[in-house]
């Protein structure tokens, strides 16, 4: 063990690295959650209480919509977590003394971010309603009514959103530890030594050993959907299909993650190690259990390097939000830049040599 | 085609250390090939190298013909390796085994199944082809790598210490295979650690520390690396005598075997000095092929 430097860093690196990004990462408090607004008052009321909103520090008034749909299509791709709708006639309303209906759009597939966003939303117009009715005696009601909507999820199934993370998790982790361990078991044995003095090419023997676990990757997504529609309930709102093809590109990116520690790793004992821990950010900061939008920067920008990241946005999107691929080109872009670039590095790196 | 392997000055360097330094030597084609050398010495660098599938350092190499810098594809096409420890895949069946080298060498589809059987014969393993690897013994395992090695009928096959951890019989058993092998025109390049396996080839090739002591066939070796008088000695403490027989002048070397003492003198005029010495009758004899090695590596 003293003469194993890469465990001895990795034990010593796995407290230091992972608590330090976690201390930080670790924030459950939302701030900052891009909105979308889509005001068809634009009154000296409506402005009122979007400035409450915004003074919050919870809500980002990040988008100015002009239609129901283009709310819509900001929520769907994800770009806005929520939406704020005033209808035409809300000033009229509140200047007759009567409440003011405002919808409140969240996006309910992220649970942590709902229910900070509800809640806060909710005693805005508590408070602001409080403000105005000490002004003026008119009132019968509060003056601001707000609706708040969450939609995907809304009641709330911590099933629904997380069954699919999980299985993404699942499918990333097994990914990335078969085949760092498995390449590095025929390298220990001399399996690979034996292979590489055949003719067979470089690429060939990269699809020999990848295609095997797509097939294991599609397996065991097809045996965590099952559990999850039948046990869960968890609803398939946008196509399967859809979710098998672009599952493809996480795999292999999950696989040139795992050919690349095989490449680093001394033995199987080192490619679990490292492979555990590069899956443990994945966890932490790919958006599964903590909300990106309160990462700091950096750390938020550091889990933009983790395609599991990319894997959330779209399993959720398809499974929960029912959308498709025109909402997830980002994500299956990056997934695929993640795939190429992996993959032909271990390729290259793969000579059918040895030492 | 003159030779099936020539190298010239070929070299090895790990850091600082020359594993295989200037390695010269030629290998006909239909020959046993011995390869002998103690631990360390670099006869699976060498190989590695000449299988195309270790980066030489410097110095150049052909392998039937083909350049190892640059051809190594047309090499590997027509080899066969058996590496250090016979490398099968244990969850296979053996003759799952056997085909799946059948198709990593392109031997076409309706061939296989002969091709397979054909192995399966030459390792007398028909009947059990079936059997995971996991549960053959290391004779059959051994007997198996072979068959996978030779199953694409290479022209030349380099066996890496083929024979280390199975028993005498599975050896000499190997070694018929090897020399049917050879007969039939495949040239074959071994290493062993056993000098009765050595006695099998037609050339042997001794190296140290990366460096060739030694090429001919055993019998030259046997007259000809030993420059003096080998005498035999059987002294009833010979374990303590050792070293005080080392210390002679006359004396160039002196080793143990079994309860005997193998004593090299300077010349042949010595053998009286050494009986007055030691008081018991020192017999000239021809000297071992492990007479040999031991000279040769202590030469270094
Ligand atoms: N990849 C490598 N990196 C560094 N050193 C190496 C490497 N491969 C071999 N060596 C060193 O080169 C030397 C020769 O090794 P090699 O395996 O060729 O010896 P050998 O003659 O086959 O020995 P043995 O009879 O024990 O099999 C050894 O000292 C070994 O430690
Ligand atoms: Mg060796």
């Amino acid at each position: 063990m003293r003469r194993d430097r890469m465990t001895l860093g990795l034990i010593f690196m796995l407290p230091l690295v992972q608590l330090l990004l976690f201390g930080y990462a670790i924030q459950t408090e939302v701030k900052h959650i891009p909105t979308v607004v889509f005001d068809q008052s634009l009154s000296v009321e409506s402005r009122d209480l979007l400035d409450a909103f915004g003074a919050s520090g919870y809500f980002d008034m990040t988008y100015a919509a002009s239609s129901y749909t283009e709310v819509n299509q900001m929520i769907d791709s994800g770009a806005a977590k929520v939406g704020i709708i005033f209808p035409p006639d809300f000033a009229r309303v509140i200047q007759r003394g009567e409440s003011g209906q405002v919808q409140v759009i969240v996006d309910a597939s992220d649970n942590m971010v709902a229910n900070q966003a509800m809640a806060v939303a909710n005693s805005i117009g508590l408070l602001q309603s409080q403000k105005v009715l000490l002004q003026s005696k008119q009132f019968k009601g509060p003056p601001y009514d707000i609706r708040v909507r969450p939609w995907y999820n809304p009641d709330g199934i911590t099933a629904f959103y997380m069954v699919p993370a999980i299985l993404g998790i699942i499918v990333t982790m097994t990914m990335v530890i078969m085949t760092s361990m498995g390449i590095v078991r025929e390298r220990e044995r001399g399996t690979l030594e034996q292979l590489i003095v055949t003719p067979i090419k470089s690429y060939e023997l990269m699809i020999g050993k990848i295609v095997p676990y797509i097939a294991l990757g599609y397996l065991q997504i097809t045996v965590a959907l099952l559990v999850g529609v039948l046990i869960f309930h968890v609803p398939i709102r946008g196509s399967l299909l859809e979710l098998y093809l672009l599952t493809l590109f996480f795999i292999t990116a999950s696989l040139g993650l795992g050919i690349l520690i095989s490449n680093i790793a001394k033995s199987q004992m080192q490619a679990f190690q490292m492979s555990f821990f590069v899956m443990l950010p994945s966890i932490l900061l790919s958006g599964f259990m903590f909300p990106r939008e309160a990462m700091p920067k950096v750390i938020y920008y550091l889990s933009t390097i983790i395609p599991l990241t990319y894997y959330l946005d779209i399993i959720r999107g398809i499974v929960l939000k029912g959308i498709g691929f025109p909402y997830l080109v980002g994500q299956v872009v990056s997934l695929l830049v993640f795939s190429v670039v992996l993959l032909t590095l271990s390729i290259l790196k793969f000579k059918k040599k040895i030492a | 085609m003159e030779y099936a392997v020539t190298t010239d000055r070929l070299t090895r360097v790990f850091g600082n250390f020359t594993a295989v330094d200037q390695l010269t030597l030629q290998i006909k084609p239909g020959e046993i090939y011995g390869f002998l050398g103690p631990n360390g010495s670099g006869k699976t660098t060498a190989i590695r190298m000449l299988c195309g599938i270790l980066e030489p350092t410097s110095g150049t190499a052909t392998v039937l013909g083909y350049d190892l810098s640059g051809e190594t594809e047309q090499i590997k096409r027509r080899i066969g390796y058996m590496s250090q420890k016979f490398s099968l895949y244990d969850d296979l069946t053996a003759a799952e085994n056997l085909g799946f080298y059948a198709g990593l060498y392109n031997i076409p589809r309706r061939e296989r199944k002969s091709r397979v059987q054909e192995m399966l014969d030459m390792a007398g393993l028909t009947g059990r082809e079936d059997e995971l690897v996991a549960h053959l013994s290391g004779g059959w395992k051994q007997r198996l790598a072979l068959g996978c090695a030779i199953i694409s009928r290479p022209a030349i096959v380099f066996l890496d210490e083929p024979t280390s951890g199975v028993s005498p019989t599975s050896r000499r058993r190997f070694f018929n295979i090897i020399s049917r092998l050879a007969s039939e025109g495949t040239t074959v390049m071994v290493t062993t650690h056993f000098m009765d396996e050595a006695e099998y080839c037609n050339k042997i090739a001794f190296i140290s520390s990366g460096r060739l002591m030694a090429v001919d066939t055993p019998d030259n070796l046997k007259q000809n690396v030993l420059a003096g008088c080998l005498v035999e000695l059987d002294l009833p403490n010979a374990m303590d005598q050792l070293e005080n027989i080392e210390q002679l002048p006359y004396v160039k070397e002196c080793s143990v075997h079994g309860l005997l003492l193998h004593v090299l003198l300077e010349d042949e005029s010595n053998l009286g000095l050494l009986e007055e010495y030691t008081g018991v009758p020192a017999k000239p004899i021809t000297p071992s092929l492990e007479d040999v090695f031991i000279a040769l590596a202590n030469k270094n």
